[in-house]
């Protein structure tokens, strides 16, 4: 039988970013395939290409077998693709029926495309448990139904091939458990669904064939049936030159930070960081493993002071945050943060480096008396610091945006340590940072630990959490799942970032 | 993402890609001098030679540049905010009604101690002008263009009413306050003939010129030297770095337009203080306006500003020059080249990026969507 | 004559122009595009009407004329606003200028009365449709005299206050118009051109501007002076916000700022110690309850999502 979908020799640049490098996969008619991959893999520029939203650089599609061209989305949809993106296109004042219809009102007047559409509703309704008040506002529904009429303009326009991006990202576990029922009955009846996601545990629930992508290529495609979370984490991560960093055993002292039960919800009202739990002491590293997207960023910035949590508390150094409030108290007490998105937090492209170099600690009084910023101190703090981290140029008047990714990063670690923290708070410090800078990055934190000072470390790399911390949390959907030492295998923590609770070890 | 070939070098952001810009501004508005009939190059001869050529014209020049450099300021303190303040006439306009308080109100106090508080005066009602749409656009996520605009609507009347029933004389005719006496010290002319006996050439410049080369260092020294400043521009440039980095958004929001309609208001101390010596209707005049066209020219530093509105002040004694010579170009020639200037300065920024970028970087066969 | 009757065809009257220029934002605000440039489009269009009125002796080709120049205009704003994805603020303060020096500048240069355009001939005006054999019937009589005193282009700029509710709420354009300002990338990826969208709306604001500065130029006066729209543009901004973006609440938010119009001209013609109110405050009474609405403090406005933010195709 000939696949719904062939993408052969696909390759798509963005500028320096090589995000899809010769792929090639082939969907079978009636069947969901799942294509799985840490963030930044390629996933969705691939599915971008195949919905006519970018035009790839090389490469050919095949729907049934025939070779098309698709430099539009009109034109995918012509040729019967759908798709749910991750970020619903929706128009939230418009009704359920007035978004079902956009772009498909088939004349001049939307009467009777409204007519026509609320019938086929009720129809689609009835034979694949898609109910949804065709006269409810879209931007007043709860996300899975949001969700609902994303499928449901997709099976207006006619698709036979369904893709779904990140589907349950927003989704409770019951409406992620209703979405899969919706996909099965879909195959059921002859359509072809494309899942992608970076959840193992989905994949193995619903898919029948499975793609793993790294780094903007297909690395794998098993059948569901032949393979298993943990074959798939390791395609996924991939096995890396494992790095060897130099450390010896920790001595924890008190408790600088202390989490209790903390929740942090969203502004539609889903827990992201769920009742979490844990402390950090003097003279260690925590770190927080797991799949990105799991409440690692949320509970990084609650514990920062930029947000403030739902419920629970954050205790540093016997203090509530609650009391102490925001980043700029949080950090006359003592804590450091290097943010995750260091392009759009950690420092201010349109800034020279002297000025990036001060964010968030540029009311010291060593950086000028009162009101003052004295512009010699500046430059010479950050001249001291490029110099002592080896910011490549060395120049504190070069923009901020001119250096490249491992040399912003030094420059904000630098920042970060240099003001002398009684806790550090490193989101994702080595992503998208050259070999030699990472080396120098957990040298320096390693370093940071061993003169007694408190560390938590986020990262989505396993192997840094692996090799930095002395004790490992693994977070899975805004829950801590497990604490396990630094000797715990790829394996045992790969089944927990999966969700997967052990009871034994 | 926005894809450009490779970064542009800094002087091509910073000085060609504006001068472009503004040689294409110029171009357009020579070509409507060229519908007219007359001779774009005479033209511009002429209004350079009436303000560049005399010292007479270079004090009107000098005088408008003053106005302008404050409404420039005003402009730009806001955009290192992140902030568009279309306000700065009706600031300008409540200021004048300030400096005539105080002006007249306290005349019989000696003119060192009547004249900063003249000053003050007029900055804090260009400020409290300011401070409201800033506290709405803080607290209550009101527009600031569309709060300022209307802000700019409402002084017009407010201030009309005022000079109406407050300022005008019994009896008098004309809708203006009588005559401000205490502060005629500004005047160029006067100190001359005053204190060295000596008669200079009859123009409106007046000691506000200082007031304005102060104000662009004291611009300056806030943005680049002060913590204050480092907030300002900061949240401006990434709002989301700034939230990271415990900058209050909404204090720095009011904070900012404050300083924004303070400075608008100093343009009351050349014009009313300075020139008119009275409180008048309307007397703004549109030099709100001009100041975005000039912060925009002088790309919100205050020593791009200082230049540009010095062009802007050529440019209206020059156009008033002009008029008088070649009764078939209208005064009104200048409000087209500011706003062409505006156009290309501000909307069309980016218009000639690409092609420079094609210059600059020939063989970069990347995607540029 | 009774003073209420003038003073309620007096509020028709002036509300025409300002129905004209909001509905005019209207359209460009649905589809995403912020036009500040209203004024300065309405303005132009006076000043084109009333001049090639005054050439060819002809109101419809001063109209025609009128609308050109409007929507050349606008393409302006929609090249800057859409394609260079500019500041669409800046670019509505650049328009604004431009159309005041420009109508000035070349009408000066034109008629050589310092701006002026000469006094139009009555088949160079749009005059109002008299029906004398009405107005002495009582009751009907008197509304005759309030709605049967207007010129063509009154009655086009409330035909059209329908026809945009309707376009808008029933028909395909329409629906994907309101999509685009809301929601861009949503029509994008229906396979509809966002760019296409807005210029289009960006047109229907040109032309309707086009008729109201035709309008106020004449039909409202015969010739045009400078800054002759007055803040007009932006008073049918501030009923456009008033009316949270929609086209039945605009009708009445125009009327009412027309009424306060009409008040404060005809407080200008008789003495102003006669009034309670100061005609400065009824003037900017539109202005003030727009910023107080705007604050939150009487219902809440909501504008178009999208608006004022360039579309680039991202993700």
């Amino acid at each position: 039988m000939t696949p719904a979908i062939e993408l052969i020799g696909i390759d798509k640049r963005f500028g320096s970013v090589h995000a899809n490098k010769d792929v090639s996969l082939a969907i079978a008619t009636g069947s969901i395939h799942g294509i799985i991959g840490e963030n930044g893999a390629g996933k969705s520029t691939l599915m971008s290409i195949l919905f006519g939203f970018y035009q790839a650089d090389a490469g050919e599609i095949r729907v049934k077998g025939k070779p098309v061209k698709i430099r539009s989305s009109s034109d995918a949809i012509a040729l019967g693709i759908g798709m749910v993106h991750q970020h619903f296109m929706l128009v939230e004042p418009f009704t359920v029926l007035e978004n079902v219809v956009l772009g498909a009102e088939g004349g001049r007047l939307i009467g009777p495309a409204l007519v026509k559409a609320r019938a086929e509703l009720v129809r689609l309704a009835k034979d694949y448990e898609l109910e949804v008040d065709p006269d409810a506002i879209v931007g007043e529904l709860p996300v899975g139904l949001q969700q609902r009429v994303e499928i449901l303009k997709a099976l207006f326009r006619g698709a036979e091939t369904l893709i779904l991006d990140e589907p349950t990202g927003v989704l409770t576990p019951d409406e992620a458990d209703h979405l899969f029922r919706i996909l099965r009955t879909l195959t059921d009846q002859g359509k072809t669904v494309i899942l992608i996601t970076h959840k193992l545990r989905e994949i193995i629930a619903i898919t029948d064939h499975v793609s793993v992508m790294r780094r903007g290529e297909v690395v794998a495609t098993r059948k569901t049936m032949e393979t298993d979370v943990m074959e798939l984490a390791e395609l996924m991560v991939g096995r890396r030159v494992l790095m060897h960093v130099e450390k010896g055993p920790a001595t924890p002292g008190e408790t600088v930070l202390e989490v209790k039960n903390l929740t942090w919800k969203d502004r539609k009202g889903i827990a992201r960081v769920d009742n979490v739990s844990f402390s950090v002491r003097k003279g260690e590293i925590v770190g927080i493993a797991g799949v990105s997207g799991n409440g690692q960023s949320e509970l990084l910035d609650v514990i920062a002071g930029i947000t403030r949590p739902a419920s629970g508390q954050v205790i540093f150094e016997g203090k509530d945050i609650g009391i102490l409030g925001d980043p700029r108290h949080m950090r006359a007490e003592g804590l450091a943060h290097v943010p995750e998105d260091r392009q759009h937090r950690g420092l201010i492209g349109s800034f020279d480096a002297a000025e990036s170099a001060i964010l968030g600690w540029h009311h010291l009084d060593s950086l000028g008396k009162g009101y003052r910023l004295d512009r010699d101190k500046v430059i010479a703090r950050a001249k001291s610091e490029m110099e002592e981290f080896d910011v490549r140029p060395p120049d504190p008047l070069l923009k901020s945006s001119k250096f490249s990714g491992g040399n912003q990063q030094k420059l904000i670690i630098a920042r970060e340590i240099k003001s002398d923290p009684d806790l550090l708070i490193v989101g994702q410090p080595t992503r998208g940072v050259d070999i030699g800078a990472i080396e120098y990055i957990h040298k320096r934190i390693i370093q940071l630990r061993d003169e007694g000072k408190a560390v938590l470390l986020v990262s989505v790399e396993l192997d840094e959490i692996r090799s930095m911390s002395d004790r490992i949390l693994v977070m899975f959907a805004g829950r801590v799942m497990g604490e396990r030492g630094p000797d715990a295998t790829e394996r045992e923590l790969g089944l927990l970032m999966a969700g997967v609770a052990q009871d034994a070890a | 993402m926005m894809q450009t070939r490779g970064e542009l070098p800094n002087w091509v952001d910073v000085g060609l890609i504006p001068l472009i810009n503004l040689c294409v501004a110029l171009i357009a508005s020579g070509l409507v001098v060229l519908i007219i009939g007359e001779n774009p190059f005479e033209a511009m001869w002429i209004m350079v030679q009436g303000s560049l050529g005399s010292l007479k014209g270079w004090g009107y020049m000098l005088y408008y540049a003053t106005n302008f450099v404050f409404t420039g300021l005003a402009v730009a303190v806001a955009f290192h905010a992140g902030l568009f303040n279309i306000g700065g006439e009706g600031q300008a306009y409540m200021a004048g009604v300030g400096a005539a308080t105080v002006g007249l109100g306290l005349d019989w106090l000696p003119w060192p101690i009547l004249l900063p508080l003249a000053i003050l005066a007029s900055m804090a009602m260009g400020a409290f002008w300011a401070w409201i749409p800033g506290v709405l656009q803080a607290k209550r996520g009101s527009h600031i263009v569309i709060t300022t605009i209307m802000f700019n609507f409402i002084a017009a009347s407010l201030v009309g009413y005022i000079i109406n029933y407050g300022f005008r004389p019994v009896g008098k005719m004309a809708v203006e306050s009588r005559e401000i006496t205490g502060a005629y010290i500004l005047s160029a002319r006067e100190v001359a003939r005053e204190y060295f006996g000596v008669k200079i050439a009859s123009s409106p410049l007046n000691f506000s010129v200082f007031l304005a080369l102060i104000a662009a260092w004291a611009v300056w020294y806030l943005l680049w030297r002060t913590k204050l400043g480092y907030e300002i521009r900061a949240l401006g440039a990434n709002p989301a770095a700034a939230v990271y980095a415990g900058i209050r958004a909404d204090r720095i929001i009011i904070i900012a337009m404050t300083i924004s309609g303070a400075l608008a208001g100093l343009m009351a101390v050349n014009e009313i203080l300075g020139v008119q010596h009275r409180l008048l209707l309307g007397y703004v005049g549109g030099a709100g306006f001009v100041g975005i066209a000039v912060a925009l020219m002088g790309r919100s530093h205050p020593i791009g500003i200082l230049l540009a509105a010095m062009l802007f002040g050529l440019l209206y004694q020059g156009g008033s020059e002009l008029s008088f010579a070649k009764p078939e170009i209208n005064r009104d020639m200048v409000v087209v080249i500011q706003g062409l200037v505006i156009l290309f300065m501000g909307a069309f920024e980016y218009a000639f990026r690409p092609a420079l970028s094609a210059l600059f970087f020939p063989l970069g066969g990347e995607d540029n969507q | 004559m009774n003073l209420y009757i003038e003073l309620l065809a007096s509020t028709i009257r002036m509300s025409v122009p300002l129905i004209l220029a909001c509905i005019a934002g209207l359209w460009s605000e649905r589809s995403g595009i912020v036009d500040i440039g209203l004024e300065g489009k309405m303005l132009i269009a006076a000043f084109v009407a009333a001049s090639a009125s005054a050439v060819f002796g002809s109101a419809w080709i001063g109209l025609f004329c009128a609308v050109l120049a409007s929507v050349a205009f606008a393409l302006v704003h929609g090249y800057a606003s859409i394609n260079q994805r500019g500041n669409q603020v800046v670019s509505g303060v650049a328009i604004n200028m431009l159309a005041a020096g420009l109508a000035v500048v070349l009408g000066n240069e034109w008629f050589k009365e310092g701006g002026r355009t000469p006094a139009l001939p009555p088949e160079g005006r749009f005059l109002p449709f008299e029906f004398p054999m009405l107005y002495d019937i009582p009751v009907v009589g008197t509304f005759a005299k309030i709605f049967l005193t207007h010129s063509i282009l009154a009655y086009f700029a409330f035909a059209i206050v329908p026809l945009s509710a309707w376009a808008l709420a029933r028909t395909r354009f329409g629906l994907r118009l309101r999509a685009v300002g809301e929601n861009p990338q949503a029509v994008d990826t229906a396979g509809i051109s966002v760019a296409a969208l807005r210029y289009r709306a960006v047109i229907i604001a040109g032309v309707l501007c086009g008729v109201a500065g035709a309008f106020i130029s004449t039909s409202l006066s015969s010739s045009f002076v400078r800054d002759m729209t007055a803040g007009s543009g932006f008073m049918a901004l501030a009923a456009l916000i008033f009316a949270n973006w929609r086209a039945y609440p605009a009708l009445g938010a125009c009327l009412l700022f027309g009424f306060l119009q009409a008040i404060g001209n005809f407080a200008q013609g008789a003495s102003v110690d006669g009034f309670q109110i100061p005609v400065q405050f009824i003037n900017m009474l539109p202005y003030v309850l727009t910023v107080v609405l705007l604050a939150g403090f009487i219902g809440k406005s909501v504008p178009p999502r999208a608006s004022g933010i360039p579309y680039v195709k991202d993700r």
